[in-house]
């Protein structure tokens, strides 16, 4: 299998790096060699957070390079725009409608700008816009985002939903093993 | 069995498989989670939180006098720390085996320079090992010991911030028991006065030979043979870029990067036709493999500056993919890392901006002081820098100036490097101001224990040194605490004391507010009454992610507000900010 590579991309505190893990233990459950990247520090003080996630026989570089991505899963629609570079020709983005102002945003020493979703829909108008806050609440727990969204990204990869849940059951607290996987369905079903 | 393990905790796992009974390490990005990866041994590894890079790489050196394998981590700009125990210890060499993990920082992701540590493995003339995933990063510390033993050699074991930070697949070991040898004396080796160091120098160039003929035939260094008109020699995470960008060439993989096998390298560039060094940052194996005679193409088509990746590779060789463009692509907002709601430095950066005061900055979350709207730093050099900068601007400038100085410096950065220029200003008469911002705990890279805190890396339960008693002890006499959400007190200290002619300290104290939120010590949060609100923007200027305007007003992000109430202390206009009585 040719080498597949996922951009997840948000805002420190939306709980991607649980998100981007779940995707490397499933892949790595079902065989294949994974490399993901991300970095830590200073990024994760409300900053921009790139998780890099790629698949496949034999991975070299845990980095994404320009052009590459088939899927860029966005957290947070302005972040998505940010890397829209990193999407392969003909390549997927599943966008959150979803906003955190930047801190110059809301101080007022910058803009947000108004249309995100009809400017990537410009030039990708298979983009694909999910609500996940009303999924998650609808779930039992607007924390769950992340796992609606890594549930909209799981239909784009075609591996068995009971891997994917013996890896959140692995990964997060049983009380919350129910809400999750509600979570995760609710995602798995948008597409 | 198959892990995923980043490259740091892939070193901690190696540590504990290759028989290591120490490490320490002074916490630093991306060089962290090594040591809160050993923790998780510490039933066999003692590990420690060391005040300061130098004191653990002196510690670690004190451990494998006594026998034991010994490992000692830290970030980039923490081996300039350590530098003088390093150079030191390369002349003495190794009883038990001794690893010095550095990682680089390349594109700065938190760290003020970009230096690459390789030349330090050069200029103290001591083994190096670079790793280009976890399972090497496992590996290579195993085998590291082993060859600090076998060479009498320190190893700088040369990590970066993508190889540290990225999870790759590790293949996991059992634990092999390295007995501690024990301690004899040998103050030939182990006493570096000039007599016997001048021996020790002698014993280290003839090591170096030693360790060149080993790097010839280590088996990580290795050639493999593909398409023979592109030669390229690369080592460490750039290897992996290259791979991915040039799969079909052939590489000359470097692991034991110091010193270089030369004829290995030799006999590669003899097999291709165009030869490349692709490397991160500086020329290192460019430089080292041109003065041998060899010619190479590298920084000619590689930056020196910034991180490399494999989309810079793809330009520099003319593979660029073509990507996805925005027609009309909109200015976007970069988004800084910020203070958070509630932190306990915003006030007094607040305050400091407010007085119209010269700030010299240290490192820690209160550097994010110095960015918009708080803009309340003028210097940031390195940790522990901001006393002495504040000493040495007042002497030149004098009592004239119009503007009064004032060096800020977190709690764990005090107890790094902030006590000797804090003597300093004492001895040498100086009547600086300082502010220690004690937040409790090592914030910005994570939260570790310090010598503040009254816990050690081991979780066990220690003393808690007080920085009021050593301030006091260096002779400082005018030292007061204050709560920093205590604007008008905060104000009003500060005012006063840069005024006086004599080095005065403040403590401005106050856990940091994570833990707080962890602990669920956090008051209700605040809403703003739009009837009242005049829409003057003032709470704004804190700088705090929870306040931005809504049609004309303040609002509160109520998700975010941690009812500090420094907003509250600002607003002019009574009862506009109010607090939650109950969670809404
Ligand atoms: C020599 C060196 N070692 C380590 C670091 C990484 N580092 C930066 S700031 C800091 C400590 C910050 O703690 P503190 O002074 O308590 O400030 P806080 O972040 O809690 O506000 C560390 C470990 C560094 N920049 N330089």
């Amino acid at each position: 299998m040719e080498t597949k590579s996922v951009m997840i991309c948000g805002v420190g505190g939306q709980g991607i790096l649980l998100a981007s893990d779940l995707l490397s233990q499933t892949m790595l459950e079902v065989g294949m060699d994974v490399k993901k990247s991300e970095v830590h520090g200073m990024s994760q003080r409300g900053g921009t957070v790139i998780s890099n996630v790629r698949f496949g026989e034999k991975v070299f570089s845990p980095l994404i390079r320009k052009g590459d991505a088939e899927i860029i899963l966005a957290f947070e629609k302005l972040e998505g725009l940010r890397q829209i570079e990193y999407l392969k020709k003909n390549g997927v983005v599943l966008v959150n409608n979803f906003v955190i102002e930047p801190l110059p945003v809301a101080c007022g020493l910058a803009e947000y700008p108004e249309d995100v979703i009809s400017i990537i829909k410009s030039s990708i108008p298979d983009a694909i816009v999910i609500d996940a806050l009303s999924l998650a609440k609808k779930a039992g727990n607007a924390r769950s985002m992340n796992i609606v969204l890594l549930g909209v990204l799981a239909k784009k990869l075609e591996i068995d939903k009971k891997i994917w849940y013996y890896v959140i059951e692995k990964r997060v607290p049983k009380k919350t093993w129910e809400v999750n996987k509600r979570a995760f369905d609710l995602g798995y079903e948008v597409i | 069995m198959k892990v995923l393990l980043s490259g740091n905790e892939a070193v901690a796992r190696g540590a504990y498989e290759g028989g290591c009974r120490f490490a320490a390490a002074y916490p630093g990005t991306p060089s962290t989670e090594i040591l809160e990866n050993i923790a998780k041994y510490k039933d066999v590894i003692y590990c420690e939180w060391s005040t300061n890079e130098k004191v653990a790489l002196e510690v670690a050196t004190g451990a494998s006098f006594a026998g034991a394998r010994a490992l000692a981590a830290m970030k980039h700009v923490g081996l300039n720390v350590a530098a003088d125990p390093f150079f030191s210890l390369s002349y003495i060499g190794s009883t038990g085996g001794i690893i010095i993990v550095s990682a680089d920082d390349p594109g700065m992701h938190s760290s003020q320079n970009e230096q690459d540590n390789r030349h330090y493995a050069r200029s103290a003339k001591l083994a190096m090992l670079e790793p280009s995933d976890s399972q090497e990063a496992k590996e290579f510390t195993i085998l590291g010991f082993e060859i600090s033993e076998d060479f009498d050699t320190p190893l700088l074991l040369r990590l970066s911030t993508r190889l540290c930070h990225s999870k790759t697949v590790v293949e996991l070991g059992e634990r092999k028991e390295v007995p501690v040898k024990g301690y004899e004396k040998d103050i030939k080796k182990r006493l570096v006065l000039p007599a016997h160091a001048r021996l020790r120098h002698i014993y280290v160039e003839e090591r170096l030979k030693k360790l060149s003929k080993f790097s010839e035939q280590f088996e990580y260094n290795k050639m493999e043979f593909n398409d023979k008109s592109i030669g390229i020699i690369s080592s460490g995470i750039a290897y992996q870029y290259a791979k991915e960008v040039l799969p079909d060439a052939s590489y000359l993989k470097l692991s034991f990067t110091y010193p270089l096998p030369f004829k290995l390298i030799e006999k590669f560039s003899k097999n291709v036709k165009k030869l490349y060094v692709i490397e991160e940052n500086d020329p290192f194996l460019e430089m080292e493999i041109k003065a041998k005679g060899i010619n190479v193409i590298g920084k000619e088509i590689i930056p020196i500056t910034g991180e490399l990746n494999p989309s810079i590779i793809s330009e520099a060789f003319g593979k660029k993919r073509k990507s996805v463009t925005i027609k009309k692509m909109p200015s976007l907002s970069p988004r800084p890392p910020a203070l958070c709601p509630g932190c306990s430095h915003t006030p007094v950066f607040y305050t400091l901006n407010k007085l119209k005061l010269t700030v010299t900055g240290d490192i820690g979350c209160y550097t994010l002081g110095a960015l918009p709207p708080l803009n309340a730093i003028d210097t940031c050099v390195e940790m522990g820098a901001s006393l002495g900068n504040a000493f040495g601007m007042e002497k030149v400038l004098g009592e004239k100036s119009d503007k009064k100085i004032v060096a800020v410096i977190g709690d764990s950065t005090f107890f790094h490097s902030g006590i000797t220029p804090l003597i300093n200003i004492v001895y040498n008469k100086g009547t600086s101001t300082v502010i220690i911002l004690d937040n409790r705990i090592t914030a910005m890279t994570g939260h570790q224990e310090h010598p503040g805190t009254g816990k050690t890396l081991m979780g066990e339960d220690t003393v808690t040194i007080n920085p009021e008693d050593i301030v006091k002890a260096c002779g400082v006499k005018h030292v007061f605490t204050v709560d920093p959400y205590n604007l008008k007190e905060l104000k009003k200290v500060i005012k006063r004391e840069v005024e006086r002619k004599e080095p005065s300290v403040i403590i401005a104290r106050r856990p940091c507010i994570l833990l707080l939120i962890r602990k669920r010590e956090v008051g209700k949060p605040f809403y703003v009454d739009t009837e009242e609100c005049i829409g003057c923007k003032i709470c704004l200027q804190l700088g705090c992610p929870a306040i931005s305007m809504k049609n004309e007003k303040a609002y509160i992000n109520e998700l975010f507000c941690v009812g500090c109430g420094v907003c509250a202390q600002l607003c002019p206009i009574d009862n506009t900010m109010i607090q939650r009585e109950n969670d809404s």
